[in-house]
């Protein structure tokens, strides 16, 4: 892509600095929301862009900004800034380099939804990057684009950003919201959904960083072109955040449909010499394991093409696995993670972690047998369907398809049993 | 007395006014007010609970909850500066848990172990999006929070050498 969209401070160097910013088209496309139209006309816009959520779901975004619930007031929009999937770091790159364009992305957001409050939850380590947007909201706020008295209207608008502590939970987005609450952050039980029941008890709209950094250019050039980009069903641009064994990780902004292929081979510059690419997680450690076949490297990146190769897009974390990593280690790893990140509050995702993890440790030790080996998928297969949210659920894709997918790295490592 | 609120009346009122005016919006200053606290105190001492509890309307022991369950939050004393490496899937493909080895074989001692002098705990974290850098870490101490990325363990140990001289 010539010109990047959301990673435009790659073609416009110091657009972090708000004269640039404006300099270059910056607020434009909220003073025209401001000024000249309807809530109802921006959220109808949105939706006929076809733009899907960035966060991992791929909800449609415009239709949940249209369940935002007009009987209950006040209403409030949250920005998802928690990004702590292993494999993603596109938020972070957006807020640090373009914090404008995103910020631009809350407010028309939250006209569209008539709330005069707004959030930025990030996650506690983005300590640097949270006072970062605070000065870009009191530049905004001097400016006149934020606060009371937007671009001289009666429209008013508050951002405040809230720090979470280390918890990766806190990424789903109920317990993100009990977390702003100042409570411990376990997933709200749903229904309700945050547009019925958000925020205090109040109407909100959760969005990704990378979602809302999408709508200002669709205000501005409209749905039609937005759809002009991608696939049928999976318009716009996506932030692909490449990592693991290939030889130029990062961060890549290409049209979705764009294939495995391309990302790792044109853009990733393919995989260290002397090794071959083994396997594919593309939505981070929460993914299934692709065997990075010619069919798999072929497969367009996009929220329809992935699932045929048994897997998700999510939140487009492409980890490449060559054939010097064995699957139980990587496993391991996987549910160390999920093991030290589950909230504790439903017993499936607390237990079947603790399990797994003492399972795949054994296993990745060459300390097990081929039982032990068909005791963790037991256990996998009791959390399916059963935990609170997608955190218990999306830890057991990499164990399932990895002892499916590749039964040769199972058979080396265990050990025979005496009957 | 409450000394964080003296301290920090300006800052805290600053805090509060990001909230709804009610008991829900009181409470929503726990975790903030558990940062301010943390930066003056070092940790979370006994009594900053005491005080951000009185601050937001919550009791004691609510407090200590939100400092058991989020992995930021400190209740017990440790070294001045956390250099806190990624060991996740991502960053250990590129070499991380060779680097974490290496850097306390340098330092003198085990992972999730304090520096004699009190001065450098290294421990082992989860992912700390910097995926595409590793290997890489986060330094916590009294001036806040830094990344280091795209490190080598000679690289490493100058960075944490420098620590707390500006």
């Amino acid at each position: 892509m010539a010109d990047h969209i959301l990673l435009r401070h790659r073609d416009i160097p110091g657009l972090d600095q708000i004269q640039t910013y404006r300099q270059y088209g910056g607020f434009e496309a909220w003073k025209k929301v401001v000024t000249k139209l309807d809530p109802i006309d921006v959220t109808n816009e949105i939706r006929a862009s076809g733009l899907r959520g960035r966060g991992g779901a791929g909800f449609p975004t415009g239709m949940k900004w249209s369940f935002i619930d007009g009987q209950n007031w006040p209403h409030y929009v949250v920005a998802n800034a928690d990004e702590s999937e292993p494999g993603t770091f596109k938020d972070r790159e957006i807020m640090e380099s373009n914090p404008f364009q995103f910020l631009e992305g809350v407010a028309i957001c939250a006209y569209a939804v008539k709330a005069n409050d707004a959030y930025i939850y990030l996650r506690g380590e983005f300590w640097q990057i949270a006072h970062k947007l605070d000065k870009c909201i009191a530049e905004m706020e001097t400016a006149g684009v934020l606060g009371d008295r937007i671009f001289g209207t009666n429209a008013s608008l508050h951002m405040h950003t809230h720090l979470g502590a280390g918890a990766y939970i806190c990424g789903e987005e109920t317990a993100l919201l009990e977390s702003i609450e100042g409570k411990l952050g376990q997933p709200r039980l749903r229904p309700p959904f945050p547009p019925a029941f958000g925020l205090f008890g109040k109407p909100t709209i959760v969005n990704n960083v990378e979602t809302l950094t999408n709508v200002p250019f669709i205000v501005s050039r409209g749905a039609e072109w937005y759809k002009s980009i991608g696939t049928e069903k999976s318009p716009g641009p996506k932030v692909f955040s490449l990592s693991g064994c290939v030889n130029r990780p990062g961060n890549y902004e290409l049209p979705l449909g764009t294939t495995f292929r391309e990302l790792i081979y044109d853009h990733g510059r393919g995989i260290p010499e002397g090794h071959k690419i083994k396997a594919i997680m593309p939505a981070g450690a929460s993914s299934s394991l692709i065997i990075a076949n010619d069919e798999a490297l072929a497969t367009p990146m996009d929220y329809e093409s992935v699932p045929k190769v048994g897997a998700q897009l999510g939140s487009a974390s492409v980890i490449v696995i060559d054939d010097s990593i064995s699957i139980p280690w990587l496993l391991n790893k996987t549910i160390h993670f999920f093991k030290h990140e589950s909230c504790g509050k439903c017993t499936p995702c607390r237990e079947g972690t603790y399990w797994m993890m003492h399972l795949t440790e054994r296993i990745s030790k060459g300390e097990a047998t081929k039982n032990d080996v068909m005791l963790l998928q037991d256990v996998a297969n009791q959390l399916k369907g059963k935990c609170l949210c997608a955190l218990g659920e999306f830890s057991i894709e990499a164990v399932l398809t990895g002892i499916e997918r590749f039964p040769a790295d199972f058979e080396a490592v265990t050990v025979k049993t005496n009957s | 007395m409450n000394a964080l609120l003296q301290n920090h009346a300006d800052e805290i009122q600053a805090i509060l006014a990001k909230y709804p005016a009610d008991k829900a919006g009181k409470r929503s200053a726990v975790m903030p007010l558990l940062y301010l606290a943390q930066h003056d105190y070092g940790y979370v001492t006994k009594e900053a609970i005491r005080e951000i509890a009185e601050c937001c309307e919550i009791t004691d022991t609510e407090v200590a909850s939100i400092i058991g369950f989020y992995s930021l939050y400190y209740d017990q004393p440790s070294g001045k500066y956390r250099v806190q490496v990624c060991t996740d899937l991502p960053c250990a493909l590129r070499g991380a848990e060779e680097f974490l080895e290496k850097l306390c074989e340098n330092l003198g001692i085990k992972v999730g172990e304090t520096t004699p002098d009190g001065r450098i705990k290294v421990e082992a974290v989860m992912c700390l999006a910097g995926c595409d850098k590793a290997p890489m870490f986060q330094v916590q101490g009294p001036e806040g929070l830094e990344y280091h990325e795209s490190q080598t363990v000679d690289s490493a140990l100058e960075v944490i050498n420098k620590l707390g001289q500006g």
